[in-house]
């Protein structure tokens, strides 16, 4: 039995587990049925602009796959097997009628995969919205800012269409602010977790941030404000760990058994790249101005770095994974990617060369979400937090 | 006790038949040389990709074109691309990716030997024209790791919703000015010269009339070509670094004329060994080729008389079915629209349609596709594609997997089992519907 007087996070963990777990979405066509004329909005890894969603009054929920839970039965009829899972889960759980509820869809241009998948999902799903997302990927300010910010226009008119009625300003610097909100805490998470992994395993704070995707932005706010102060105040036992990044799991979601695997296997996860839409932009959106300029230009030079954007400077190709390591006094780099994912399998070898250059240790795995057979990663997670430890010679 | 039996290295065979063949043989090789030569003569050397290539463009800064998947399809149908492919794979690259990155990786770290024989040099910029396949950007990062050396990008945008905006055009054309030809300029030490642009879209289009020409004559009955196969020797000239060349020219002439007098005879194609002598099936197919195993996997086709009479492939470096031509007139503009217009810049509903299209204007029997374990550009989708094609044209469609330069995924006996089995399902419709007439 709990005690009642000790801070525990669990219920939170709970509350999030169930969120996670639930593959018909019970909750957001619960959110959706409770006031007439509600909407909802999925968006695919790895960033979507949920301030407009918001700001059109619908709930966006992130569409990550359906993990290993799901039970793939028609999705593989659309793929070969050697494209990697996230796309025949999505299928699965369209086919199914488990996304029925869903009133628009939009695909953002991660890779080539999820582009078809828009396609896919326009000619399937004939009667449901659904739009492409076409994010810049030249960063000279004055070239991307303009296509962005169109884009975002066209993308507020595909969402005035699902509500039928237009989006304001106002409205979107409402939203900005509350994403800027959101995005402050799930850093500040991100902090407290590289400062006490022990009190935050990332196993929780996963499920926390999956929730986040799930549920509407100003309740996720508070959950992470509550969250954060009980973990501070919990006494779990620090253990002799190393402390490793991940990287690469920025699209299909590993098991949350591997990230449990990995932490059994005797390392902290300090920072990931799970989920990174809920930290995409680095600092403040400017909410004064133009709001579809503002969220442009924090795209194109404040969002964070990772493999399906270009990297318009050799000097800082990987530098970002070398910061992330030094900033959260990481000891090395877990390369975790998906099987046959492109932006991830294809810049490795970039990223492994840079931190090769900074004397950072790494290894490598692939996964897919429903890999069910744990024991290599947990030998593998374990070998090198050893090696780790004897490198830097604990 | 084993017998080791050594057999002489015979020269890979041939596939020339035709004159046209002859002459395109001689400009790549005249191609392949000036770009050897190029540390030499001083000429600078940018790399770039097919779809989405500006050669119109880089000549204006009198730089020759380097096309590295060019160079994976010369290694494939070489037979080197296997080696270069593991070669990559124990630097470190994944099993899972684009076997073309590999090849050319590979090729690299075996010292970059051309088609030739001899050295390609290092590029001098690479102009990463992204248009159409998410590799493209990452395959020249590396490069630019490799080659320490300048790098443009020029983004076209996918048409997501099925069309270009002038927003679309607008962001290209500001790309080109802004970014690529003062990079250009710089690089080249040659001055942008408008007009310059002009004469060599002028000429690109006058090449396009006649590109296109031949590969709508497939139209005919018999079709005088094959579309897909000698297709892609068709294209050879307009995909890669003679766009905007008199050479394109006289080359697209000159094969015009030959399939024209092909029509008049009342011939067939021309395949590797001889004119084919009876058309039996007309297909239409989806995806690249097979380059490690293209003679073979030809042969399947054209020994059971099945003729390719259209092909996507053949309109990933441009698509001119639809009335596009280069425009001298509106310059940076339409290099803008030829990028937006490459068949893999489509979306799903739209290659739909292309595909539908063409096996009714040519009277095809059915939709065959060619999935590609590495390109997901144009694989991922397929068997949705392959479904909404037989159900909007009542045609049969067949489904078969290969590699583009890989030759582990070259199943000689797999793909000629379905092939088989597909000539066989034409067949049986034909007779059921020539049964219900
Ligand atoms: S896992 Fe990788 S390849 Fe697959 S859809 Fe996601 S980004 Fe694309
Ligand atoms: S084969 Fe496909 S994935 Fe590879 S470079 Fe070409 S278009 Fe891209």
């Amino acid at each position: 039995m709990l005690d009642k007087a000790k801070p525990t996070t669990a219920p939170i963990v709970e509350r999030c587990q169930a969120l996670f777990s639930d593959l018909t979405f019970e909750a957001q066509r619960a959110w959706k049925e409770a006031k007439p004329g509600r909407k909802v909005v999925g968006f695919l890894p790895y960033y979507a602009p949920r301030e407009l969603v918001h700001a059109a009054g619908c709930l966006p929920i992130g569409i990550l796959g359906g993990g290993d839970q799901l039970e793939v039965i028609h999705g593989d009829a659309y793929y070969q097997s050697y494209i990697c899972r996230i796309p025949r889960s999505t299928v699965e759980l369209g086919v199914s009628g488990r996304l029925d509820f869903v009133d628009g869809m939009l695909f953002p241009s991660i890779c080539d995969v999820i582009r078809n998948l828009s396609g896919m999902w326009k000619l399937m799903f004939p009667q449901k919205a659904t739009r492409y997302v076409d994010l810049p990927q030249n960063f000279t300010m004055d070239i991307g800012v303009p296509f962005y910010a169109q884009e975002l226009r066209e993308v507020r008119e595909f969402l005035e269409q699902i509500v039928g009625k237009p989006i304001t300003d106002d409205e979107i610097r409402n939203s900005i602010t509350l994403f800027n909100e959101n995005r402050r805490l799930v850093r500040e998470v991100y902090k407290l977790r590289a400062e006490m992994p022990w009190n935050l395993p990332s196993s929780e704070v996963y499920l926390l941030m999956r929730a986040g995707l799930l549920t509407p932005v100003e309740e996720h706010n508070a959950m992470l404000a509550e969250y954060m102060s009980l973990a501070q105040q919990m006494e779990r036992p620090l253990k002799d760990n190393s402390r490793v990044v991940i990287s690469g799991a920025f699209c299909e979601q590993p098991p949350l058994n591997l990230i449990k695997s990995i932490e059994l296997a005797g390392c902290y996860i300090v920072d990931d790249d799970f989920l990174v839409v809920n930290r995409w932009e680095k600092s403040e959106v400017a909410t004064s101005g133009d709001p579809l300029e503002n969220l442009a230009r924090a795209y194109i030079s404040d969002s964070t770095s990772i493999a399906p954007k270009y990297e318009p400077n050799p000097k800082i190709k990987g530098k970002y994974l070398i910061d992330s390591v030094r900033e959260n006094g990481a000891e090395g780099v877990i390369f975790a990617m998906p099987s046959f994912c492109d932006p991830a399998l294809l810049d490795r070898p970039m990223l492994q060369s840079a931190l090769k250059e900074a004397n950072i240790p790494y290894i490598g795995f692939k996964y897919a979400e429903n890999t069910g057979q744990m024991q290599p990663v947990r030998e593998q997670a374990g070998t090198f937090a050893d090696s780790i430890k004897l490198w830097s010679g604990q | 006790m084993s017998t080791i039996i050594t057999r002489p290295k015979a020269a890979p065979a041939e596939i020339i038949r035709d004159a046209s063949m002859a002459k395109q043989k001689d400009m790549l090789a005249r191609h392949y040389d000036r770009l050897c030569d190029a540390p030499q003569t001083g000429e600078k050397v940018c790399a770039t990709f097919v779809p989405g290539n500006l050669n119109e463009l880089i000549m204006c800064f009198d730089m020759v074109n380097n096309l590295p998947e060019v160079n994976a399809i010369q290694s494939g149908l070489r037979k080197q691309s296997g080696g270069y492919v593991m070669e990559s794979e124990k630097l470190g690259h994944s099993e899972d990716v684009c076997t073309y990155v590999k090849s050319d990786i590979g090729m690299m770290a075996k010292g970059n030997i051309g088609p030739n024989g001899r050295k390609l040099p290092n590029p001098d910029v690479l102009l990463l024209s992204y248009t159409g396949c998410f590799t493209f950007m990452k395959w020249f990062e590396l490069l630019r790791q490799q080659y320490q050396c300048e790098t443009i990008m020029m983004h076209t945008p996918y048409l997501g919703d099925g069309k270009i905006t002038p927003e679309m055009i607008q962001y290209m054309v500001k790309q080109l000015k802004q970014d690529v030809i003062p990079t250009l300029e710089r690089v080249s030490g040659v001055k942008f010269d408008i007009d310059r642009l002009r004469e060599n879209l002028r000429r690109s289009a006058k090449a396009e009339e006649d590109h296109i020409w031949v590969l709508q004559s497939a139209q005919n009955k018999p079709s005088p070509i094959d579309a897909y196969f000698g297709g892609i020797y068709y294209v050879g000239p307009i995909f890669g670094a003679f766009r905007g060349t008199d050479d394109a020219i006289d080359y697209y002439k000159f094969l015009r004329q030959e399939v024209e007098e092909r029509i008049r005879l009342g011939k067939g194609p021309v395949t590797p060994d001889g004119d084919m002598p009876q058309e039996r099936y007309r297909l239409v197919v989806e995806g690249p080729p097979n380059y490690t195993h293209f003679r073979q996997f030809w042969k399947m086709f054209y020994d059971e008389g099945a003729v390719v009479v259209a092909s996507s492939y053949t309109k990933v470096g441009g698509t001119y079915d639809y009335g596009f031509r280069h425009d001298p007139d509106r310059p940076l503009e339409s290099l803008a629209e030829y990028c937006l217009n490459v068949y893999t810049n489509r979306n799903l509903p739209m290659r739909v349609d292309m595909l539908v299209d063409y096996i009714n204007r040519y009277e095809a029997d059915g939709l065959l596709i060619n999935s590609i374990k590495s390109c997901n550009s144009f694989s991922a989708g397929q068997l949705l594609i392959m479904r909404e094609v037989e159900k909007r044209t009542g045609k049969p469609a067949a489904f078969i997997e290969t590699d583009l330069v890989d030759p582990r995924y070259f199943s000689a006996a797999n793909v000629k089992n379905r092939l088989e089995s597909y000539f066989q399902m034409i067949e049986q419709k034909r007779s059921s519907s020539s049964f219900a007439a």
